[in-house]
């Protein structure tokens, strides 16, 4: 399983990466694995609140729509609109040209309350075991 | 992404589940059954399929027969099509209606002499319609359900003929479009017939249950030169619907009639009786009140089953199935929509989780095969 220790992460499989005072915002590996086959994406405006553990983005694969939810609260400041043309970008680089948004935090202690990736892994492997 | 909350302690396995496990497939609920979603990716899978060959275990399917001096008067009286197209080796496709032209099913009749007819059944139909057919029987005939016993695997794609000559000493030029043999082999003795519900050239192999991993296992032997791939449930709902085949359960139900589902070219309208004849041939008369029509979306999004067809602001209908095409990478669907607002090119809105997006409605099939011998581009 690809885990980038830089990054944090949500028990709803989300990652986060923390880029001076902004925060980065994408699925992780697990999550496009799960999904599969990635065929629209859905982004948020920029200038929209994000509230954090509430839907944000919605990603449509063939067989079903996911919710992607806001890892923290705060205000957004860019999308990757690169996502509406190539969807498959998720599937295919999930911590990198496939990110989905960036945001300016309400709180930047709320960084500290994500998942370390050690914490993440023992999310996914009770999710693989249930 | 929310965690998985899927109950699946009360789903049906297929009896090849162990070999789909070993195979790393994703496994989803269809119905009761609990079967392979796909192997790699439903789009990579899909390709396979119209580009070279895959397999499909559909065991889930049932099987009934019927057997006996009086079977096939009895079988023309079930279905709207008319036995009198098939003779033995040859298969047909029908729906079954109630009195009501309401649908209980659409299946597949086999002839295997005049005295001993195949009825390939849907899944989620399997006891609904051997009671209807049980409950509707007349005359010298044993009516039987072989669905346990019966294993069905699925050879589609434009070198599935290949596969099938590498698998069996036998002359497939023998066999054509809707028609079977019945032959002993290593396997025990099996039905091959040219039918799919891909809409690409292929083959169905009906097969004792007890053979049927030793059938699998060797197919994927043989067909692995060619490039044979297994293909999961969820590029067989694809493949269907570019090619509108109807899924029960969403483009037809008990609720809907073949003549608004546009299966009026199965009706066997001079055949003398057949359940439901008085109610369709009532229905045509006065014109359908709604139709099934295709639709290939606009805007970007997925409209599936369930999600509203509006024009104006009011409701004129409803979609019963809807995905991303992977060969026109498009947003298609079919809906039943209100029959004065169906016509080919008319723009129509589909309410997508509380959003109204654009769409139109096309000419279906969506997607069809040139021929097997002119590869066809990707338009």
């Amino acid at each position: 399983m690809n885990l980038p220790s830089e990054l944090r992460y949500t028990k709803t499989h989300e990652w986060v990466r923390k880029t001076g005072d902004k925060l980065v915002v994408g699925i992780t590996d697990y999550a496009q694995h799960e999904i599969s086959d990635v065929v629209f994406v859905e982004l948020p405006h920029v200038g929209q609140q994000a509230e954090q553990g509430k839907a944000i983005s919605i990603v449509e694969s063939v067989k079903a729509a996911f919710d992607i939810y806001s890892p923290v609260s705060g205000t957004v400041k860019a999308i990757n609109t690169m996502l509406e043309s190539d969807p498959a970008t998720v599937n295919q680089d999930s911590y990198g040209k496939g990110w989905f948004f960036e945001l300016t935090p309400t709180k930047l202690s709320e960084w500290d309350n994500l998942l370390t990736k050690d914490q993440y892994e023992q999310v996914i492997r009770q999710a693989a075991a249930g | 992404m929310a965690n998985p909350t899927e109950d699946i302690s009360q789903l049906k396995k297929l009896p090849l589940h162990i070999e789909h496990e070993r195979l790393g497939a994703r496994f989803g609920a269809f119905g009761e059954w609990y079967v392979p979603l796909y192997y790699t990716s439903v789009i990579e899978e899909h390709e396979t399929v119209r580009t070279g060959v895959g397999v499909f275990d559909i065991s889930h399917m049932g099987e009934f027969f019927v057997r006996g001096k009086d079977a096939r008067e009895l079988v023309n009286h079930w279905i709207l099509n008319d036995v009198a197209k098939l003779s033995p080796g040859a298969a047909l496709y029908s729906p079954v209606c109630r009195e009501n032209g309401g649908i209980v099913d659409d299946v597949v009749v086999m002839e295997e002499d005049s005295e001993q007819f195949l009825i390939v059944v849907n899944a989620a139909n399997i006891e609904k319609d051997f009671k209807w057919f049980q409950s509707h029987k007349s005359g010298d005939v044993v009516f039987e359900n072989a669905s346990d016993q019966i294993g069905l695997l699925a050879i589609q794609g434009p070198l599935s003929r290949k596969v099938i000559k590498s698998l069996f000493d036998i002359d497939l030029n023998q066999l054509s479009y809707y028609h079977f043999v019945k032959f002993v082999s290593p396997f025990g003795e099996l039905i091959l017939s040219e039918t799919g519900y891909t809409g690409e050239e292929g083959f169905e192999i009906f097969c004792p249950m007890e053979n049927l991993a030793r059938l699998w296992q060797r197919l994927m032997q043989v067909g692995k030169p060619i490039g044979l791939k297994p293909v999961g449930f969820g590029a067989r709902d694809t493949l269907r619907l570019e090619s509108r085949f109807l899924l029960y359960g969403h483009d037809m139900t008990d609720e809907t009639t073949p003549l608004e589902a546009g299966l009026g070219w199965t009706i066997a309208w001079d055949k003398s009786d057949f359940i439901g004849k008085g109610a369709l041939e009532e229905e045509r008369k006065r014109g359908i009140k709604q139709r099934l029509i295709g639709f290939e979306l606009s805007d970007r999004g997925i409209a599936r089953d369930g999600c509203s067809v509006l024009m104006n602001g009011r409701q004129i209908g409803k979609v019963t199935s809807g995905t991303f095409s992977p060969t026109l990478k498009k947003s298609i669907g079919l809906a039943y929509v209100v029959v004065e607002h169906t016509q080919i090119g008319q723009t129509i809105d589909i309410e997508i989780r509380e959003k109204t997006v654009k769409a139109q409605i096309v000419k279906t099939p969506f997607y069809k095969r040139v021929s097997s011998t002119v590869k066809k581009g990707t338009s």
